[in-house]
C-alpha cells in the first residue's frame, strides 16, 4: 500500500494578538516558509486542505480569505470545518487515493478577532443549554470536576501538568506563554471557572501552521529523512451531556484504530513522543490514561521522562483553536527529525499527535508518525 | 491504479421553505434512513460519515455534533466540511477520496441545512470580506445581479432567455417528489413580471431558501457490486478555486475560469471530448437563471455567447439532447449545505435508473457540479461504466 | 401532516463583535486613501497584473507583490445592479436601506475590480462599460467608506 510522508512543517509563533497581519498575510508567511524549507515550488502542488472556523474568522467560507496564498487558484482545495489534524487526515486520504503526489495542509485562527466565549457558546443546544450561557470553558470546568472526583485527584495533581508545560515552553521559541512556576503559583493564578485556574487553561492565541505531505515515491526524491504517517484514527462520541465526561471513550477508540494500523501493541513502551491537544491541564491526564500510556497519569507526570508528553509545552503555551491539532504534528515532525532544539527528546523514532473538537472533545483524532 | 468507487444509494428529505415539523437532528435522520433503506444497509455497515453544512445559516457551531444520533455517528469516524455553496460536492469528493484511499470501504456523505432557522442573505453577505466587500454586497442576489449584467453585455443573452431556464426548472421540479418549488403552470411571462430583486434578477429568476437534507453512500468496488444492481461509478472529480476577491475574475459569469478549468480536467480524466454529445444528463449548480445559461457555455455545451440559443433550441429540456437539471435544480430546491450533494444524488439516481418520472432514458454518463463563494467549482462525472 | 399542530420555536439573537485586522497591505492602501485620496494597487513582477484589493501574492503566478502603483480615480463599470430587496445587514443587524446601486468597478490601471456604491438607482441610466469617478469624503478615516460612491460620468 502507498505510504504518505510529511516532508516539511512550519508554524508561526503563537501570540495573543497578531494585530498587524490580515489572514492572508498570516498564512502566506507560514506557507512561504514551508515552501522555502522544502525547496518545493507552489507550481508542483495541486492539492490543498485547510482548516479554519467561520465563526472565529467572522467570515462565511473562511477559507476564501487564504485561497490565493495557499496556492489554490484553479487548484483543488477543500476546507475541513474541524480541528487541523482532521485536515491532515483528509490530506493523507487524497494522496493514498493515488490522485495527488503532494498535498499542502494549512490551519489558521485569530482568536483575538472575535469573542471566543460567545462563539463557543454556539456549540450548545439552543433549546435547553444556550439560555444558561454555557461556553467551552464552563463545560470544561464541569468535565474537570467530574473527572477529578471520579479518579480521586487533587488540585495539586492537575497543577503538575501546568508546571511541566510552562517549563517546557521556555525551550520552545514558538511558545506564547512560558515560565518556571510551582504548583502553588498555578493554584494561585486566577480562577477562570472553578476548578480551572488561568495557568491550567490555554491562553487566547493567534497563529497558523502548515505541513507538506508527499507520497512515499515523491518524498524519497525530496528528502532523505521523511516522516511517515503510519496510523490514523478518528472517532465521534455522544454529545457532551449524553455521556460520562470522565471517560474518554472516543479517544480510546481513535487510539485503538491508529495503533492497530501502526502495529503498535504497547503504546507505553513504543511511543517516544506524544503531542496532545490538551487545552486544559486536566485533559492531558485524561488523554494519558485513554491512550494507554499509563494507568496513573499523575505518576507519569511526576517522572523524569514526563516531558515526552507535550515537549513543546502543548496548548497551555499557545493555542489558536483549529490550529492546535496540526501544530501537534509540526512539533512531532521536528522531534522525529531531531530538529526540536533544546526540547528534543533524544532518540525519538515514533510520535503520536492528537487533535480534538466539539464540546469536551466529542470528536477525537490520533495520528502515529514514524521516522524513516 | 486507484480503487474504484461508486455511489450505491441515496436518500433525500422532502425539501420545503420551512420544515417546522423537524429539528436539525430529525431532518438529517429522514435523509439518512432513506439512504440506508435504499442500500438495504444499517449504520453498522457504514465505516465513516462526512457531513456538509453551512453553520452561519443556523447560527449553530457544529450542529452535527449536537445531532450525532440523528446520523448514526456514535463511535464512528466523522468530519465536517463547510466550503459554502460547494460544500455538498466538497463532501462528495472527500467521500470519494476517503474510499479510494482504502482508509474506509463504505462512507456516507450527508448534506443538510435548516435554512429557515437563520437569515440567509445576511449570512451570505458575510461571505464578503469585511474590509473590502461586505458593506456593499447584497447577498447572493446582489452578486448574481452584478454578474448577470456583465454576462448579458458579453453574450447578448436576454432576460427572456434566462426566464426559460427558470421555467424549465420549476416545471421539471413537478416530476421530483422531493423538490421544494413545484410550479406546473409557470410561464416566461410570470418570471418577467415577478418582483425585481436587483436588476436583472427577479424573484422567479432566483433560487429559493429551503430546509432539507440528503445522504449519499459511497462504496469501494467489491462492496458496490454486491450492494447495488447498478452502481454509479465515479469517473472523475475535479475542484478549482478562484482568486480571493469577488472582483478578481475579469468577466465573472461570461468566463468562469474555475468552471472551465475543473470541467476540462474532469472531461479529460473521463475521456470525454464532446460533452454535449457524450453526457446524457447534467445536474448543475445554477443559483439563478442567468447563471444556468452561462454555465452551458463554460461547460462547453455550446460556444461562448451561445447559452441563450441553446435554451431557445430546447437542447437542455427534459426531452432534449442534453437534459439539464431534470430534478428542478437549485432554482427549485436550495438547502445550501445540501444543494451540491443533491446534484450528485440526482446524477447518481439517473445512472442507477432510480430517477422515477424525471428519469432520462438510458442515461449512462452524468455530470454534477457545485458552485459557491466567488465561483469556486467542483465537477463530478458519474457513469454506468467502471473506470 | 393531516393536522396543523402548533409548533414551538426558540428565538436566538446572534451578536458577535469582531475586530478585523486590516493587515500590512490594507494599511498601506487605506493610509493612502485617507491621507491622499488616492487608490494604490500592487503589481505582479511576472504577469504585470495590478491587484486591488492589494494582497501578498499574485494567485496566478504565486509571486510576492511588492510594487505599488496608483490606479483610478476613474474607472469603468464591469457589472452593476440596483438592489431593491430588503435584507438584514450583518454589519449592523438592521435592514440595509434600499434601493441602492452598486457595481463592480475596474479602476484605470487595475487588472481586478472593486465592489462599490453608485450614486444612481435608475436602472435605465446605468450600463456596462460606463465611466465612473470616485467621490471621496471630506473627512476620511482609512476605510472604503472614505469613498462615498462612484459617480456616473456622461458618455
Amino acid at each position: 500500500m502507498r505510504r504518505v510522508a510529511i516532508i516539511g512543517a512550519a508554524q508561526t509563533r503563537f501570540e495573543a494578538r497578531k494585530a498587524s497581519l490580515a489572514y492572508n498575510e498570516l498564512v502566506y508567511g507560514v506557507v512561504r516558509e514551508l515552501l522555502d524549507r522544502t525547496g518545493v515550488s507552489m507550481r508542483e502542488i495541486e492539492s490543498m486542505v485547510t482548516a479554519s472556523q467561520d465563526a472565529y474568522d467572522g467570515k462565511t467560507i473562511s477559507g476564501m480569505a487564504i485561497n490565493e496564498v495557499v496556492g489554490a487558484y484553479l487548484k483543488s482545495e477543500a476546507k475541513v470545518a474541524a480541528d487541523g489534524l482532521q485536515a491532515l487526515l483528509y490530506g493523507v486520504a487524497r494522496i493514498l487515493s493515488g490522485e495527488f503526489d503532494l498535498t499542502l495542509v494549512v490551519a489558521h485562527c485569530k482568536e483575538s478577532e472575535g469573542q471566543p466565549s460567545t462563539i463557543t457558546g454556539l456549540m450548545f443546544d439552543p433549546f435547553v443549554q444556550r439560555p444558561l450561557g454555557l461556553d467551552e470553558l464552563t463545560a470544561a470546568a464541569l468535565q474537570a470536576r467530574r473527572y477529578c472526583r471520579k479518579r480521586g485527584l487533587a488540585p495539586e495533581d492537575v497543577a503538575l501538568v501546568a508546571v511541566k508545560a510552562h517549563h517546557q515552553g521556555l525551550k520552545n521559541p514558538y511558545a506564547q506563554r512560558a515560565g518556571t512556576f510551582t504548583v502553588e503559583d498555578v493554584l494561585a493564578s486566577p480562577i477562570l471557572a472553578d476548578p480551572i485556574h488561568e495557568l491550567e487553561a490555554a491562553p487566547r492565541s493567534d497563529g497558523a501552521c502548515a505541513v507538506l505531505l508527499a507520497s512515499e515515491w515523491r518524498a524519497r526524491r525530496l528528502t532523505d529523512r521523511p516522516v511517515y504517517v503510519v496510523g490514523i484514527g478518528n472517532c465521534t462520541d455522544a454529545y457532551w451531556t449524553e455521556r460520562d465526561l470522565a471517560e474518554a471513550r472516543a479517544l480510546q477508540e481513535a487510539a485503538r484504530r491508529a495503533y492497530a494500523m501502526a502495529g503498535i501493541g504497547d503504546p507505553a513502551r513504543e511511543i517516544d513522543v506524544v503531542e496532545l491537544s490538551a487545552r486544559y491541564a486536566y485533559e492531558e491526564l485524561m488523554a494519558i490514561e485513554a491512550l494507554g500510556l499509563h494507568t496513573s497519569p499523575v505518576e507519569l507526570i511526576t517522572q523524569d521522562r514526563a516531558p515526552f508528553v507535550n515537549p513543546s509545552g502543548g496548548p497551555l503555551c499557545g493555542n489558536p483553536p483549529t490550529v492546535s491539532g496540526l501544530a501537534r504534528v509540526v512539533e512531532a515532525y521536528w522531534q522525529l527529525r531531531e530538529e526540536a532544539g533544546e526540547r528534543q527528546i533524544p532518540g525519538a523514532r515514533v510520535a503520536l499527535a492528537h487533535g480534538a473538537g466539539g464540546i469536551c472533545g466529542q470528536n477525537q483524532t490520533v495520528v502515529i508518525l514514524r521516522r524513516a | 491504479m486507484p480503487r474504484r468507487v461508486a455511489i450505491i444509494a441515496t436518500g433525500q428529505t422532502k425539501h420545503a421553505a420551512r420544515r417546522l415539523d423537524v429539528n436539525i437532528r430529525e431532518l438529517i435522520t429522514e435523509a439518512v434512513t432513506r439512504a440506508l433503506q435504499d442500500a438495504d444497509l444499517t449504520m453498522r455497515d457504514i465505516d465513516a460519515v462526512l457531513l456538509g453544512n453551512m453553520e452561519p445559516f443556523e447560527g449553530f457551531l457544529f450542529p452535527e455534533l449536537w445531532a450525532v444520533e440523528g446520523w448514526g455517528g456514535y463511535m464512528k469516524p466523522s468530519v465536517k466540511f463547510n466550503t459554502g455553496g460547494t460544500v455538498g460536492t466538497t463532501t462528495a469528493i472527500a467521500a470519494y477520496y476517503y474510499v479510494a484511499s482504502g482508509i474506509y470501504d463504505v462512507v456516507m456523505a450527508i448534506g443538510f441545512e435548516k435554512q429557515s432557522e437563520g437569515h440567509t442573505q445576511a449570512a451570505i453577505t458575510t461571505v464578503g470580506d469585511p474590509i473590502w466587500e461586505r458593506s456593499v454586497m447584497a447577498g447572493a442576489i446582489g452578486n448574481f445581479a452584478v454578474m448577470a449584467t456583465t454576462y448579458m453585455h458579453e453574450s447578448g443573452v436576454t432576460e427572456e432567455q434566462a426566464a426559460k431556464a427558470a421555467v424549465k426548472a420549476r416545471r421539471n421540479a413537478c416530476l421530483n417528489p422531493y423538490a421544494h418549488l413545484q410550479m406546473p403552470d409557470i410561464t416566461v411571462e410570470d418570471v418577467l413580471k415577478s418582483e425585481m430583486l436587483a436588476y436583472p434578477v427577479k424573484r422567479l429568476d432566483m433560487c429559493p431558501q429551503s430546509d432539507g437534507a440528503v445522504a449519499v453512500i459511497f462504496a469501494e468496488e467489491s462492496k458496490a457490486r454486491k450492494l447495488a444492481p447498478r452502481p454509479a461509478w465515479i469517473r472523475a472529480v475535479a475542484t478549482a478555486h478562484e482568486q480571493q476577491y469577488m472582483g478578481d475574475s475579469p468577466k465573472r459569469l461570461a468566463e468562469m475560469r474555475s468552471l472551465i478549468a475543473a470541467s476540462r480536467r474532469a472531461y479529460q480524466a473521463a475521456g470525454i471530448t464532446n460533452p454535449r454529445k457524450e453526457l446524457d444528463v447534467a445536474e448543475i449548480y445554477e443559483v439563478a437563471s442567468f447563471a444556468e445559461l452561462a454555465m452551458y457555455e463554460n461547460l462547453g455545451f455550446c460556444d461562448r455567447g451561445e447559452g441563450g440559443k441553446l435554451i431557445d433550441a430546447g437542447v437542455t429540456e427534459l426531452t432534449g439532447e442534453l437534459p439539464v437539471n431534470p430534478s428542478g435544480g437549485v432554482m427549485s430546491t436550495n438547502p445550501i449545505g445540501a444543494t451540491a450533494l443533491i446534484r450528485v444524488a440526482e446524477a447518481a439516481l439517473q445512472i442507477m435508473g432510480k430517477a422515477g418520472r424525471r428519469q432520462v432514458e438510458g442515461a449512462r454518463t452524468a455530470l454534477a457540479t457545485g458552485y459557491g463563494g466567488n465561483a469556486w467549482t467542483d465537477v463530478i462525472i458519474l457513469s454506468r461504466e467502471k473506470p | 401532516m393531516s393536522e396543523e399542530s402548533p409548533t414551538l420555536r426558540v428565538d436566538f439573537l446572534l451578536d458577535i463583535e469582531y475586530q478585523y485586522a486590516v493587515g500590512q497591505y490594507g494599511m498601506r492602501f487605506f493610509t493612502e486613501l485617507r491621507d491622499r485620496a488616492r487608490f494604490m494597487g500592487v503589481r505582479c513582477p511576472e504577469c504585470g497584473r495590478v491587484y486591488i484589493p492589494p494582497r501578498p501574492v499574485c494567485g496566478i503566478c504565486y509571486r510576492e507583490l511588492q510594487e505599488w502603483v496608483e490606479v483610478g480615480p476613474e474607472g469603468t463599470i464591469v457589472g452593476w445592479t440596483v438592489v431593491r430587496i430588503p435584507f438584514i445587514d450583518p454589519m449592523t443587524g438592521e435592514q440595509r436601506p434600499v434601493p441602492y446601486g452598486f457595481a463592480i468597478i475596474r479602476l484605470d490601471g487595475a487588472s481586478t475590480s472593486l465592489y462599490h456604491f453608485l450614486d444612481e438607482t435608475d436602472e435605465r441610466k446605468i450600463h456596462v462599460g460606463q465611466r465612473v469617478r470616485a467621490v471621496f469624503r471630506e473627512r476620511r478615516e482609512g476605510s472604503l467608506r472614505d469613498v462615498l460612491y462612484f459617480h456616473l460620468l456622461e458618455d
